[in-house]
């Protein structure tokens, strides 16, 4: 395993910073807009295309299959922003594995891989709303189950030309050979983990990557997590610096603090309401304005100073930003995209990049 | 004003016959609050599967959303081998972690003697508090010898109805009117 071969980041350049969309669709609770089904994923696709221009380093988008959502079919999205752009990495984020084959998600992913000429990720999680399982006919019973024999069965396709399995969800493979392939032969697979550390920790176990949701809450909780996962790969015989982490949550900004805290909460707090059926705790967001705290809101300063808290702490790879979640308008989301490539992503970079400036390599910097 | 009563009993009627006085009371004490009484002896309920609450069907669903949606609640029990009903425990188990978060709570215990006075002392309001309810310091303990042919009939028992009616409003109400403040001045 290798950082830079296998999962495609330079430690060196430091911190990658991306997007990611739940692909929700919903009236924005401050002027009760709502977009069509059409535009809304013709937004999602300038959305990638803009970040690419902005500089950004990678744009995910998730599936969830209920109302209020349009990302349903999040791969051919994908595939349509895989032909948009030409730089940014592209991924799921996340795929819900544990309801779909692992064969047909490898397939459509190895295929963005070569559509995308060697851009694609892909994020596999358990589901954080259930509306797949009902369409399909799953049971909730098998959530952890179902979800731990297909991201054992989706590493295998990946890492071996011919497979034999057999397993309890799905009809056994002899000698199978799963086409295509990516372009490299390899692409990123992550495992995406929600709070628990259970699930960080079988991360590590398996030798993948970590996409880390990080709602709200304390950076010290978070830490926590991402020490289990980095045990969790030293246990099982793997060395942690060879692992990227992303971590992600919810992103907005302000000319200041107040207006953003003032801006954002209705579209949370209703977003959430509507996607998870129940809202945001008022007190709790407000809480948000500290530095340690994680939620990376307030003016693109403040923005700063806490992702550079969060990267001393964590040491992560890249950082993704939800800045499109409960109806916040198209044209806000874009100006966002603008903010994060002018005021946040140079200084991110000059704080954690690691190459050795012209000066250095003069000697002048020399002690 | 939304107040929730809940009988976690499906059978016998003591639990029930207290709720519906408090019922009554809340109706006097309070006629702009809007008291729902949901009496588990006619809900269906399957048991907790760990589920998002608004994922069940039926009376499940409804008695999970009506609790999620009260500004305060009385949670009323029968003891069953020296514990809480275990309909009620299901109740409880539907609803995620922090639900009674900003919501007043209180207990009623309804016993056949004076063993489980504790009741509510030592196992229910743990779970509540758990489940980050604001408690009232007072719960209402009632023996069945203090309730005959479906009324109350312990002097007692009818003033610390009374009272538990009233400390349940006076505590809802203060707490809703300094949240909304707090709420307005946080950002």
């Amino acid at each position: 395993m290798s950082m830079i071969q296998d999962y495609r980041f330079n430690p060196k350049n430091g911190i990658e910073f991306g997007l990611y969309s739940l692909g929700d669709r919903m009236p924005d609770p401050l002027t009760n807009e709502f977009v069509s089904e059409k535009q809304r994923i013709d937004e999602l696709v300038e959305t990638a295309t803009f970040a690419e221009e902005a500089g950004l380093d990678f744009f995910g988008l998730g599936e969830s299959h209920q109302e209020y959502f349009v990302s349903q079919a999040h791969a051919v999205i994908l595939g349509a922003i895989a032909n948009a752009t030409n730089r940014i990495k592209i991924g799921s984020d996340a795929t819900i594995l544990s309801t779909s084959d692992p064969v047909r998600v490898f397939e459509n992913f190895a295929t963005l891989d070569l559509l995308s000429n060697g851009r694609a990720e892909l994020v596999a999680g358990r589901a954080s709303r259930l509306g797949l399982f009902k369409l399909l006919g799953y049971d909730v019973e098998d959530y952890g189950d179902l979800f731990e024999e297909k991201f054992k069965l989706l590493l295998k396709i990946a890492n071996n030309e011919k497979v034999t399995w057999s397993g309890k969800f799905r009809p056994p493979l002899d000698n199978a050979e799963i086409f295509p392939r990516p372009l490299n032969g390899k692409m990123p697979i992550w495992r995406a983990v929600g709070g628990p550390a259970q699930s960080a920790i079988k991360a590590g176990k398996a030798g993948v990557p970590m996409t880390l949701a990080m709602l709200a809450g304390p950076v010290s909780r978070f830490k926590e997590t991402i020490y289990y996962y980095r045990q969790s790969l030293r246990l099982n015989g793997y060395d942690p610096a060879d692992f990227p982490i992303t971590t992600g949550g919810v992103f907005y900004t302000a000319k200041d603090m107040s207006t953003a805290l003032r801006e954002y909460y209705p579209r949370l707090n209703v977003g959430m309401t509507r996607a998870n059926g129940y809202g945001f705790n008022k007190r709790l967001f407000a809480m948000q304005r500290d530095p340690l705290e994680v939620m990376a809101i307030g003016n693109p300063d403040e923005i700063v100073e806490k992702l550079l808290y969060q990267y001393e702490q964590f040491g992560m790879q890249r950082y993704i930003a939800h800045i499109d979640f409960g109806g916040v308008p198209h044209k806000k989301v874009m100006e966002e995209i603008e903010t994060i490539g002018t005021k946040i992503l140079p200084k991110l970079r000059k704080y954690t990049q690691t190459y050795e400036s012209e000066a250095f390599q003069k000697g002048g910097m020399k002690e | 004003m939304k107040v929730v009563l809940i009988s976690g009993a499906v059978t016998g009627s003591n639990t029930f016959t207290v709720l519906k006085a408090l019922q009554k009371e809340l109706n006097q004490q309070a006629p702009e609050a809007e008291v729902t009484l949901l009496d588990l002896r006619n809900l269906n309920l399957v048991f907790s599967d760990g589920r998002d609450f608004r994922e069940y069907e039926g009376d499940t669903r409804l008695v999970a959303e009506t609790i999620m949606a009260a500004d305060a609640l009385i949670f009323g029990t029968p003891v069953y081998q020296a514990g809480i009903s275990g309909a009620l425990k299901n109740v409880l188990d539907l609803l995620p972690a922090r639900a009674l978060a900003d919501k007043v709570t209180t207990a009623v215990i309804t016993a056949g003697s004076p063993h489980h006075f504790l009741i509510a002392d030592y196992q229910l309001k743990p779970i509540l508090a758990f489940m980050k309810a604001t408690l009232l310091p007072a719960t209402l303990f009632v023996e069945s010898k203090d309730i005959i042919d479906h009324q109350i009939v312990t002097d007692e028992i009818k003033t610390r109805v009374k009272r538990l009616a009233q400390d349940l409003i006076l505590t809802t109400k203060s707490y809703q009117a300094q949240l909304q403040l707090l709420e307005d001045e946080l950002f």
